[in-house]
């Protein structure tokens, strides 16, 4: 910014004016914009809620929801849906607690969730595919199946007291500047890293992008659609598994009734976060962006401390509402 | 080979390339007990550009679809590059340089052209894609091919018959022997097919050979070298295009029918006597980025023709007459009463009907049978309240399939199972039924083979004759000039000419529209300088 051309044009200053973003990243970048105005407005009106340790814990309190719309974008870009993440989620917290209790090695426990829910992904995902069910329906009966399993193995909630899980669970990895986050927020950063350079960079991801755009043609192309189709719900049930894992974690305890809804917190924060729902559009970090969105409004919530917790859920409604409003704009005005 | 050399005619052969590339030789395959090909040969010749031609039903794409692994063939060999192959999966035929580029764009939207020309075949580097080398190496495809897009734009922002081009470029970038190109002008215009010759003339010149299927006999003419004719699912002829006059190519494609063709042509633009009032006037009407106010008066028992290039605006205005779409500005006149049009209810109501240029998405109802379609917009007029008593359906259905010659004459046959002449016919018997006093048609006769073309243009001008009005627009302009009493030109959205047709050739509207672009433009001109 200090050289000082003498032609203005061409200067850094005339190229950051005249810098349009390419619309394919405007939905993103209004929701990262929305994300800083929420901060600015809370910041004016409410002590303490700019600071950085609030941002942090976005991520410490959203750690789970994050991976759940990590898997849940693989699944929305290729135009499908997966309603049984919330239910796997309360499977792997049952199973986790249940496994720990009967006295499995943590890593074993650990092992037994990610297997199971990447079965019941590949398992949702083949039946998709090879039986041309509707992904609405085919996961729908997966949330109902895995809710069941939950309360199969334990009616009651079981509480963990697993040493490895209290001690991943209370540690807190300090930042420069004295700030904390948890393990937690490192596994679902990650897993950010790792899906959008999936997404982006391999034939796989782009694969993920060809089927949301026409699934007829990306067949046509000779592409591996059936392969990558059942990859997308596999990844969506191992994203909702290591979710659980987190879940348990925060929560210490395995119940059938924990993260009743999740799933549909996870599709609003992906649809937030710029992903059509038709599919073929979207980034991953947009619905990272979507659940700090979700997880904002509700520290708006607990900071101003007279409004009851149902204005959340109204806000997430009237912001998902404007969101796919905007999508549908935006994609009408293309040819 | 030798078998092959009785068939074909001995001239046929360049003689600086011996070797075909590809030899199918007594290829039939069977579907049920219907025998969709019977012992069809087919030879292709490096650098040469090969029509596959036929009617609708000749076996064009089912021999094709032979070649490129959609079906299995029951008996005959295919030979590639001097291996026979058996072909079961579409894969097998590409791994073997043999690409397709279909009718429909198989690209998708939501990438970049050089994504789509990538797709499944990315460079990487270090693990991950290297778009920077694909960008790089799809401009450098592009380029050879003459093609100026961006590689890093978004297809679906480019128009179709660009993306037409960016499939052909991701079929040729895939070391490709034999392109197939099933009928990839239909939805093209005239400049843009052009576009996409200059591309297949300088594949032609690389060495590849050219499969091409096209219901445009001016194309043929104009890119071909060589040409198969298939008829009922058998071979008819291998001949030169430069050999094969047109008349004597339409004979040997569809033999009978001709004579259709050739009585119509001698009853041409019989000028009706105007009757004193317009059914249908259309003053000054207008929609913002559709259409510039245009006026239109229809007479009793007249067929206006609308000419004009893709895009031209006669789509719009047909839209406009029939209240699919509602006008910004102007009105409209139905027996000098005027009317305002906000759906195609109130179209309908005054006795307008309208066959949509897209049959398939805004006409037929493929999972309904021939009956049902039929039925549709009588029983629309009449209110869902009051159904058709069912002698009355079984009549009228059994009076139109008769009268169209709709084949199979089989009421409870899916719509999905007939041709698209045939289903053409089936929507005009659905609006015939409503008796309309105005008939428009958008494109009737596209995509669908030549004998029926020539029956739907023969039902028009019957009608005519019996005071029906027609508006009829279509981008063939032989088939215009040969029916309408009155020649509407459009261009850029707006109507440029009209006139009596009398002795107007095609050449004259080529002109008027070619022409008539820079005496416009002038106009334009001095406008702006004015203001």
């Amino acid at each position: 910014m200090t050289t000082t051309t003498a032609t203005p044009t061409g200067s850094t200053w005339g190229r950051i004016r005249s810098y349009a973003p390419t619309s394919r990243y405007l939905p993103v970048l209004t929701t990262l914009a929305l994300l800083i105005g929420m901060f600015g407005v809370g910041g004016i009106r409410y002590d303490g809620f700019a600071d950085p340790q609030v941002v942090l814990n976005l991520f410490v309190d959203n750690a789970f929801l994050i991976m759940l719309a990590v898997g849940m974008t693989f699944v929305i870009l290729t135009g499908g849906i997966d309603l049984s993440v919330g239910s796997v989620v309360a499977l792997s917290t049952v199973i986790a607690a249940w496994t720990l209790e009967h006295g499995w090695p943590p890593v074993a426990a650990a092992l037994a969730v990610l297997v199971v829910g990447t079965l019941l992904g590949t398992v949702t995902g083949l039946v998709i595919h090879y039986f041309d069910i509707q992904p609405f329906i085919a996961t729908l009966a997966g949330m109902f199946l895995a809710r069941g399993l939950c309360f199969l193995i334990s009616v009651e909630s079981i509480p963990i007291h697993d040493k490895t899980f209290f001690d991943i669970a209370a540690n807190q990895i300090t930042l420069p500047g004295g700030y904390t986050i948890t393990p937690t927020v490192i596994v679902a950063v990650v897993a950010v890293a790792i899906a959008a350079w999936v997404l982006a960079r391999t034939r796989f991801g782009r694969t993920v992008y060809a089927i949301g755009g026409n699934e007829a043609s990306a067949m046509l192309m000779g592409l591996p659609v059936a392969r990558t189709k059942v990859a997308v719900y596999a990844i969506s049930g191992f994203c909702a598994s290591v979710g659980g894992l987190l879940f348990s974690l925060y929560m210490l305890s395995g119940y059938s009734l924990h993260a009743v809804g999740m799933e549909l917190d996870a599709i609003a924060a992906v649809v937030i976060g710029g992903t059509l729902l038709t599919g073929g559009r979207g980034y991953v970090v947009g619905s990272m962006l979507g659940v700090l969105v979700l997880g904002t409004i509700q520290t708006f919530i607990s900071f101003d401390g007279t409004l009851s917790s149902w204005w959340t859920k109204i806000a997430i409604g009237s912001l998902l509402l404007v969101f796919v409003v905007i999508q549908r704009v935006m994609t009408r005005r293309q040819p | 080979m030798t078998q092959m050399d009785v068939q074909a005619p001995d001239e046929g052969a360049p003689r600086e390339q011996p070797d075909a590339v590809i030899t199918m030789e007594d290829i039939s395959i069977a579907f049920g007990g219907v025998q969709a090909l019977d012992g069809v040969s087919l030879r292709l010749f490096p650098g040469e550009v090969h029509a596959l031609m036929g009617e609708n039903g000749a076996g064009k794409s089912t021999l094709i679809k032979a070649l490129t692994g959609v079906y299995s063939i029951d008996s005959g060999r295919i030979v590639v590059g001097g291996e026979e192959h058996l072909f079961s999966t579409p894969a097998e035929s590409l791994a073997a340089g043999i690409s397709t580029v279909y009718q429909e764009v198989n690209l998708v939207p939501n990438l970049t052209v050089a994504e789509n020309m990538f797709l499944g075949r990315e460079p990487r580097r270090l693990g991950g894609i290297d778009s920077r080398a694909m960008n790089r190496q799809a401009r450098a495809t592009l380029q050879r091919l003459g093609i100026d897009v961006d590689p890093a734009s978004v297809l679906g922002e480019h128009p179709i018959a660009v993306q037409q081009l960016v499939a052909i470029a991701r079929a040729v970038d895939v070391e490709c022997r034999v392109l197939i190109l099933d009928e990839p002008t239909s939805s093209l215009d005239a400049g843009e097919a052009e576009k996409l010759f200059d591309v297949m003339r300088r594949l032609r010149e690389q060495g590849v050979a050219i499969l091409f299927v096209s219901h445009f006999l001016e194309q043929v003419y104009e890119v071909a070298d060589r040409m198969t004719i298939l008829r009922n699912g058998r071979l008819v002829e291998e001949r030169l295009v430069k050999d094969t006059p047109r008349l004597q190519l339409v004979k040997l494609m569809i033999g009978r029918e001709l004579e259709t063709l050739e009585r119509l042509e001698k009853e041409t633009a019989t000028s009706t006597d105007r009757a004193e009032r317009p059914v249908l006037t259309a003053v000054g009407i207008s929609r913002r980025g559709s259409l510039e106010a245009t006026d239109l008066e229809l007479y009793e028992g007249e067929v206006i023709g609308i000419a004009g290039l893709l895009g031209s605006g006669r789509t719009e205005l047909a839209r406009l007459l029939f209240g699919a779409d509602t006008a910004d500005h102007g009105e409209l006149r139905v027996r000098s009463t005027k009317r305002r049009f906000r759906s195609p209810r109130h179209a309908i109501d005054r006795k307008i009907a309208f066959t949509s240029e897209n049959r398939r998405a805004e006409g037929v109802v493929e999972d309904l049978t021939v009956a049902d379609n039929m039925l549709l917009a009588l029983q629309a007029s009449r209110g869902w309240l009051r159904p058709i008593p069912q002698g009355t359906r079984a009549r009228l259905v059994k009076e139109y399939m008769e009268a169209l010659d709709i084949r199979p004459a089989d009421p409870n046959a899916l719509m999905r199972n007939l041709s698209g002449g045939n289903q053409q016919k089936v929507l005009l018997a659905r609006w015939l039924m409503t008796q309309p006093e105005v008939l428009i048609l958008d494109e009737p006769t596209r995509g669908i083979d030549i004998g029926a073309k020539a029956q739907i243009q023969q039902l028009v001008s019957d009608l005519s004759d019996r005071g029906l009005s027609v508006i009829f627009i279509s981008a063939e302009l032989e088939e215009v000039l040969r029916l309408a009493d009155r020649l509407v030109v459009m261009r850029d959205r707006r109507k440029i000419d009209e006139r009596h047709n009398a002795g107007v050739t095609v050449s004259d509207v080529m002109e008027i529209i070619a022409g008539e672009a820079t005496a416009e433009a002038a106009v334009a001109e001095q406008e702006e300088s004015r203001a």
